[in-house]
C-alpha cells in the first residue's frame, strides 16, 4: 500500500480513536457506523449534519428563553431533552452528559447554573462539531486519495 | 445507559428520602413519653386524695347520723324532764290554792300543821320530784312577837339561831314530814330562799333558785317558792297589790340530781350519753345542776337543749354529750381504702400499658428503621449488580464481537469448532451475568418465565459445549434426548438452560473421574420403565454377557457406580429399548393430543457427592456442603437454590439421590407446551445451532463395548439423520460389514464407521492387524471414512491410528451434534462450500433481523430530527422501508385506516401528544373500524383478522413501571433507545412471528 495512504489511515484512526478516548463519543456512534452502507453511503455525514443544524437551533433558542425576564423552564426543559435524545443517538456522549447536568439544574430552576451548563453545551457542541469534522475531512482526502477508510475495531 | 443509572440513583435517593420522612409518624404516648413517670406520679395523688375524700364524705355522713341521734336523744330527755317537773310545779300550786283557801278563807283555820303532813304525804306520789313542801308565813317584824306567842316558838335563822330583828320575816308554819326539820326556820334568812320569796310575790308565779346544796340530803338541788295571797287579787294586780296581799310561801326542794336520776334510768341509750344540766342564768357563769362538770365524754360534739320549768328568770339546759369517741369508722375506711387501691392498680396498669406501648412503638421504629437500611441494602445491591454486570458485559462484548469477526475468517472446521465454542460461551457467561441478576429477581417473586418454542436438544448441546473443555481431561461428557421429547417445545429456554447448566456445572466441578450424564426423558416414560426393564432381560441378553466378561463393571457411561442405580438402570433399559424398538414405536407412542408434556432431567455424575448432613440444606441458597468446599471448588451456593425456583416455576420438582463417594443424580421434571406442529417452521428462529442437513440418509456403524455409551453417540448421529447400528467390537463390525456385504445384495454398506477409543485400544493388540488387513482384503471397506471418538488422546496415540490407517480424522468427545457435522464435513466433503457463506449469513442474527422486516414498512415516529434519522437508518439496514413522523398527530394521520403499515416504533416524549396517548388513539381508531367491520359482514376478514398494527415503544429509559405503562396503552413492546440489534430482534420477532409470513 502506498505509504501515504498507510499515514494518512493511520492519521484518521488516531483521530477517531482519541474522539473515543476522550469520551466525546460512545458506542452508538459506532452502531451509527455500521448503518452505514452502500445504499446509504453518507448516512453518518447527513446524520451528523442534521444533528449539529438542529443543535445550533435548540442551543439559538435556550439562550433567548434563558435571556427572557421570566425563564420559562419548561420550555427550557423541553429543548434540552430533545437535545439530549439526539445527542444520544449520535453517540455525542459528552454532549449528553452536559445535557443531563443542565436538565438538573433547569428542573432546579436554578438559572446561572443553567448558564453556565448552557455555555459547557455550547463548548461541548463545538468541540464534538470540530473533531468530527477533521474526521470527516481526514475521511474525504483519505477517500479521494483511492485509500478505504479502515475498518472499524472496536477498541474496550 | 449513563442516563439510565443516574435516574435509578435518583429512585434510590427519593426512596431513602421517603423512609426517612414516614419513619417519624410518633404517636401521642410516643411523643408525650418523658411525661409517663409524671403521670403516675400523678394520678397516685389523685386516687390518694379522692380516696380521702370519699373517706371524709362517708365519715361526715356517720357523724351527721351520730349528731342527730344525740340531739333526738337529748331533745327527748330534756322534754321529758321539763313534762316531769311541770307536773310538779303544777302540784305544788294546787298546794299553795288549797293553803289560801283552807288556812286563810276558812276562820278558824282549816289547815293545822298535822293536816298539811297528813295531806301532803298522803299526795307525795304526786310530786315524785319533790323531796319534800313546806309552807311559810309572811311575818312582818311589827306582828313577830304575837306571832311567836301564838305559835310558842321564836322564829329562827337558818342556822337554828334566833332570828335577828328584819323587816319581814317567812317562818315555816306546815312542813311536810320529810322536810320537817325546817319548821319554824325564816325562810328568809337564807340568801337563795329571800331573794326567791321576793321574786314570787312580786310575780305571783312560782320561782326557783339557783342549784345549791339541799339541807338535809346534800343532794344538788333548787328551791320551788309560789305565793300564797290572803285574798283574792283583782285582774292584772300590780306588784304592790301583789305584796300587801301575800299571805305566805309554798316552798318545795327540788332534788335535780336524783330528779335526772330517776329519769335517765328510765330512757335506753343511757349508757351512751351523758347528761349535764346548768342553770345558766349568768350565762357567764353556768352552775351545775346534774353530773359531773369534768367527766369524761366526747368533748367534740355536744349538744344543748333548752329547759323551760316555767321561771322567766331561771334559765336552764341540758347538755348532752357521747359517752364515748366516735369509733372509726370502718366501713368508710376500707371503702376508701379499696378505692385508693384499686386507683393505684387502675393507675399502675396504664402506666405499664404506655410503657408497653412505648416500647412496642420504639421497636417498631427500629424495625422499620431496620427495614428501610435492608431495603436500602437491597436496592443498593440491586444497583451493584446492574453495575458489575454492566462492567463485565462490556468486555465481553468486546470478546463476543472479536470471535465474530473471527468467524468470518476462513478457518478448519476445528477451529471454526473452538471459535463457535467460544461464542457460545461467552453468551452463556453474559446469560449467566444476567441469571444473577435473576436470583435478585426470583427473591422479589418478579421473575415471569416466557413462553417461546425452543428445541430441547439444542440447549443440551450448548449446555455440554459449554462444559466441555473443563471436563474433557478429567470426566466423560455426555447428553442423551429420548427420541419422544418433541423436538420443539414451548417454555423459557434460558431458564431451562440456566438448570441444566447449573446442575451439570455442579457435577463438572465435584467430579474426577467417571462421567456426567445428561439424560432426558419423558415422565410417563420412565413409569413404564420396569415394563423395558423385563423386556431387556429377555431381549438384551448378549450386551449384558458382554458387560459382564468386561469385569466389575457397571452399566453406566463410565463404567463407575452411580449413586442413584436404579434410575440409572431404568434409563439405560430405556436407551437399549429404544435401540430395540426405535423404528417401531419411537415416534408412535408420544401422546400427541395432551397439552403440555412434562420432561424429566436427570444429571448423573460420579463425583464425591454430598455429604449426608448436608443433604437437607442442598437447596437452601447461599448453603455448601461445609466452607471447606467453598474453599476447593469455590462457588457462591446459590446456583441450587435458583434452579429449585425455577423448576417450581416451571410446575416440576427437582430432587436428587447421592451417595458420598460415589456420586449424585439430581433430576428435575419440567412441564413444557407442545408445539403445534404447523407452528414450527415459522417459529424456529434459524440460528447457527442448526444441524446443517447433508447427511440424511447415510449410515453408520458404531463400535463401542458399552452400550450406554453407544446409544449416546447413535442419538447424536440419529439427530444428524444418520441412520446408525451398533456393533460391540470391531470384528464384530467387520464381520457384519463382511457378511451382510458378500451375502445381501440390496444391504447397503455402511458410509461410515465411528469407533470408541477404548474398543479400539484394546482390540489394537491382538486384532489390529487381522482386522485392517481382512478390511483391506474386502477392498471397497478401507474407502469408508473411519472416525475415531476419543475424549483423551495422546499424540503419540493419535500418530499411531492415523499411522495405521485406521482413522481418518478424530472426534474429541464429550460427542455433540454439531461436532459431529463439523468432522464429517470435513471428511466426507459434503457442504462444504455451503457451509462458511451460511455461517456469514448467520452472524449476529441479523440476517434473522433482516429476514424479519425485509420490505415491511414501517412508521417511524419521533419529533426529535437525529434521532428520526437514526431509528430509519437502522430499520432500513435490515430492508424495512420506513416512513416517518414528526409527532403524534401525524402518526395519527398516516395511520389512518386503511393503511399499509406493518408496524409503527413510538417515541414516548413528544411535546404535544405523547406516545402514550397517540397510541391510545390509534387504538381506539382501530376498534372502531373493527367494530364496523364485524358488523358489516364477517366475509371480509382483513388477513390479519382485525386491524391491530404493532406498535413499539422507543424510550431511553427501560424502568419497568414505563414498561407496563406501555403495555397498559396499547403498545405491543418496546425498544430501549439507541438501538441494538438484539433488543430489535426480540422485540420485532415477538410479534411478526405471530403472522405468518
Amino acid at each position: 500500500m502506498d505509504p501515504r495512504l498507510r499515514q494518512m489511515q493511520r492519521r484518521w484512526t488516531d483521530c477517531r480513536n482519541s474522539l473515543f478516548r476522550e469520551g466525546i463519543l460512545d458506542d452508538m456512534f459506532m452502531e451509527l457506523q455500521e448503518l452505514q452502507d452502500e445504499r446509504n453511503p453518507d448516512f453518518i455525514v447527513e446524520t451528523v449534519a442534521l444533528f449539529f443544524t438542529n443543535s445550533e437551533n435548540l442551543i439559538r433558542d435556550l439562550y433567548s428563553e434563558l435571556a427572557q425576564q421570566n425563564v420559562g423552564f419548561r420550555r427550557v426543559d423541553a429543548r434540552i431533552h430533545q437535545l439530549k435524545g439526539s445527542s444520544s443517538s449520535i453517540g455525542a456522549k459528552r454532549v449528553t452528559n452536559a445535557c443531563i447536568a443542565f436538565r438538573d439544574f433547569c428542573r432546579a430552576r436554578n438559572l446561572t447554573e443553567c448558564l453556565r451548563c448552557l455555555q459547557q453545551l455550547k463548548e461541548e457542541l463545538l468541540l464534538v462539531k470540530s473533531k468530527l469534522e477533521t474526521l470527516f475531512e481526514l475521511e474525504n482526502q483519505l477517500v479521494a486519495a483511492g485509500g478505504s477508510i479502515p475498518r472499524v475495531q472496536r477498541s474496550f | 445507559m449513563g442516563v439510565k443509572m443516574q435516574q435509578s440513583h435518583h429512585l434510590v435517593a427519593v426512596k431513602l428520602n421517603e423512609q426517612v420522612g414516614t419513619k417519624r409518624g410518633y404517636t401521642f404516648i410516643q411523643s408525650n413519653r418523658a411525661w409517663l413517670p409524671k403521670f403516675l406520679v400523678l394520678s397516685v395523688v389523685v386516687v390518694a386524695f379522692s380516696s380521702m375524700s370519699i373517706y371524709n364524705s362517708m365519715d361526715a355522713d356517720i357523724k351527721v347520723r351520730r349528731k342527730d341521734g344525740l340531739v333526738s336523744m337529748c331533745d327527748q330527755r330534756a322534754r321529758m324532764l321539763k313534762d316531769q317537773f311541770s307536773v310538779s310545779v303544777n302540784h305544788v300550786h294546787a298546794l299553795a290554792i288549797l293553803v289560801s283557801t283552807f288556812h286563810y278563807y276558812k276562820n278558824p283555820s282549816a289547815i293545822d300543821q298535822e293536816t298539811f303532813a297528813e295531806y301532803t304525804a298522803r299526795t307525795a306520789f304526786e310530786r315524785p320530784l319533790l323531796s319534800g313542801v313546806a309552807y311559810a308565813e309572811r311575818v312582818i317584824n311589827s306582828e313577830r312577837e304575837k306571832f311567836e306567842e301564838q305559835h310558842g316558838w321564836t322564829i329562827k335563822t337558818m342556822e337554828r339561831q334566833p332570828s335577828p330583828v328584819r323587816d319581814e320575816y317567812a317562818p315555816v308554819i306546815f312542813s311536810q314530814e320529810t322536810v320537817s326539820y325546817i319548821e319554824s326556820l325564816d325562810m328568809m334568812s337564807g340568801e337563795e330562799d329571800r331573794e326567791n320569796i321576793l321574786r314570787a310575790r312580786a310575780t305571783g308565779k312560782a320561782v326557783l333558785t339557783s342549784p345549791f346544796r339541799l339541807l338535809g340530803s346534800h343532794h344538788l338541788g333548787v328551791v320551788l317558792t309560789f305565793p300564797v295571797y290572803k285574798s283574792k287579787l283583782p285582774p292584772n294586780p300590780t306588784v304592790e297589790e301583789r305584796i300587801k296581799a301575800t299571805a305566805g310561801y309554798l316552798g318545795g326542794a327540788f332534788d335535780v340530781e336524783s330528779l335526772v336520776e330517776n329519769l335517765l334510768g328510765q330512757l335506753d341509750g343511757n349508757q351512751a350519753i351523758l347528761v349535764n344540766v346548768y342553770d345558766v342564768t349568768n350565762s357567764s357563769e353556768p352552775l351545775v345542776m346534774y353530773g359531773h362538770q369534768y367527766q369524761e365524754g366526747d368533748t367534740s360534739l355536744l349538744h344543748e337543749s333548752k329547759l323551760d320549768f316555767g321561771d322567766p328568770f331561771r334559765k336552764h339546759q341540758m347538755i348532752c354529750r357521747y359517752h364515748h369517741k366516735a369509733p372509726p369508722s370502718w366501713t368508710a375506711l376500707t371503702t376508701a381504702f379499696l378505692f385508693f387501691v384499686i386507683g393505684l392498680l387502675v393507675g399502675y396498669i396504664l402506666y405499664g400499658a404506655a410503657t408497653h406501648i412505648v416500647k412496642v412503638e420504639d421497636g417498631f421504629h427500629e424495625m422499620q428503621e431496620l427495614k428501610g437500611r435492608a431495603e436500602a441494602a437491597d436496592v443498593a445491591k440491586s444497583q451493584f449488580l446492574a453495575t458489575v454486570s454492566h462492567e463485565i458485559r462490556t468486555p465481553m462484548n468486546g470478546i463476543l464481537g472479536m470471535l465474530a469477526l473471527l468467524l468470518d475468517t476462513e478457518l478448519s472446521f476445528t477451529q471454526r469448532d473452538y471459535a463457535q465454542t467460544a461464542q457460545i460461551c461467552g453468551k452463556a457467561l453474559i446469560a449467566l451475568i444476567n441469571e444473577v441478576l435473576d436470583r435478585a429477581k426470583i427473591e422479589a417473586g418478579k421473575l415471569e418465565l416466557e413462553t417461546v418454542s425452543f428445541d430441547i436438544r439444542s440447549i443440551l448441546d450448548d449446555v455440554l459445549s459449554l462444559f466441555s473443555e473443563e471436563s474433557r481431561h478429567k470426566v466423560k461428557l455426555a447428553v442423551f434426548v429420548s427420541d419422544k421429547v418433541p423436538e420443539i417445545v414451548m417454555g423459557d429456554p434460558g431458564r431451562f438452560r440456566q438448570i441444566i447448566t447449573n446442575l451439570v456445572g455442579n457435577s463438572v466441578k465435584f467430579t474426577e473421574k467417571g462421567h456426567i450424564f445428561v439424560k432426558v426423558h419423558l415422565a410417563d416414560q420412565l413409569k413404564g420403565a420396569p415394563n423395558a426393564h423385563t423386556k431387556t432381560c429377555l431381549n438384551g441378553r448378549p450386551e449384558e454377557d458382554i458387560l459382564i466378561s468386561g469385569g466389575s463393571q457397571f452399566e453406566t457411561l463410565s463404567g463407575c457406580e452411580v449413586a442413584d442405580e436404579r434410575n440409572s438402570r431404568d434409563t439405560f433399559n430405556l436407551l437399549i429399548a429404544e435401540d430395540l424398538f426405535n423404528s417401531v414405536d419411537s415416534k408412535m407412542t408420544t401422546n400427541e393430543a395432551s397439552e403440555n408434556v412434562t420432561v424429566m432431567v436427570s444429571v448423573e455424575d460420579t463425583g464425591i457427592g454430598i455429604p449426608l448432613r448436608a443433604q437437607d440444606r442442598v437447596f437452601m441458597p447461599f448453603m455448601q456442603a461445609d466452607s471447606s468446599t467453598s474453599r476447593t471448588y469455590g462457588g457462591t451456593g446459590i446456583g441450587l437454590s435458583i434452579s429449585k425456583c425455577l423448576v417450581e416455576l416451571m410446575g416440576g420438582h427437582i430432587n436428587f439421590i447421592s451417595r458420598p463417594q460415589i456420586g449424585s443424580t439430581f433430576s428435575f421434571t419440567a412441564v413444557f407446551g407442545r408445539c403445534k406442529k404447523l407452528v414450527f417452521a415459522n417459529v424456529k428462529r434459524p440460528t447457527f445451532k442448526d444441524l446443517p442437513s447433508g447427511f440424511k440418509g447415510l449410515k453408520a456403524v458404531v463400535v463401542d463395548g458399552k452400550p450406554v455409551r453407544a446409544a449416546v453417540t447413535r442419538y447424536h448421529l440419529n439427530r444428524l439423520g444418520i441412520h446408525v447400528e451398533v456393533a460391540s467390537s470391531i470384528n464384530r463390525a467387520a464381520a457384519m460389514c463382511g457378511k451382510k456385504g458378500s451375502l445381501t445384495a440390496g444391504y447397503r454398506h455402511p458410509d461410515l464407521i465411528l469407533v470408541e477409543k477404548d474398543t479400539w485400544m484394546s482390540s489394537i493388540d491382538n486384532c489390529i492387524s487381522s482386522t485392517v488387513t481382512d478390511w483391506k482384503q474386502n477392498g471397497n471397506l478401507i474407502q469408508f471414512p473411519k472416525i475415531l471418538l476419543a475424549s483423551k488422546l495422546s499424540a503419540s496415540e493419535l500418530e499411531k491410528a492415523k499411522a495405521s490407517g485406521f482413522a481418518d480424522t478424530v472426534i474429541m468427545k464429550p460427542v455433540r451434534a454439531s461436532m459431529l457435522a463439523a468432522c464429517l464435513q470435513q471428511v466426507l466433503g459434503i457442504g462444504r462450500k455451503k457451509q462458511p457463506q451460511k455461517d456469514m449469513h448467520m452472524r449476529n442474527g441479523s440476517s434473522a433481523l433482516e429476514s424479519l422486516l425485509y420490505g415491511k414498512k414501517i412508521l417511524v415516529v419521533d419529533d426529535n430530527k437525529v434521532n428520526r434519522r437514526v431509528a430509519a437508518g437502522a430499520l432500513k439496514k435490515f430492508g424495512a422501508n420506513v416512513e416517518c413522523a414528526e409527532s403524534g398527530n401525524a402518526a395519527l394521520e398516516l395511520l389512518q385506516l386503511p393503511h399499509d403499515f406493518d408496524a409503527c416504533f413510538m417515541d414516548i416524549q413528544m411535546p404535544e401528544m405523547d406516545g402514550f396517548e397517540a397510541t391510545r388513539q390509534i387504538r381506539l381508531m382501530e376498534s372502531q373500524v373493527n367494530e364496523q367491520m364485524k358488523s358489516e359482514s364477517a366475509v371480509e376478514i382483513m388477513k390479519g383478522g382485525e386491524w391491530h398494527t404493532p406498535i413499539l415503544a422507543m424510550t431511553a429509559d427501560v424502568i419497568h413501571a414505563t414498561y407496563d405503562e406501555c403495555l397498559k396503552c396499547g403498545m405491543d413492546g418496546y425498544v430501549s433507545k439507541p438501538f441494538d440489534e438484539e433488543n430489535l430482534y426480540q422485540a420485532v420477532a415477538k410479534f411478526f412471528r405471530t403472522k405468518p409470513v
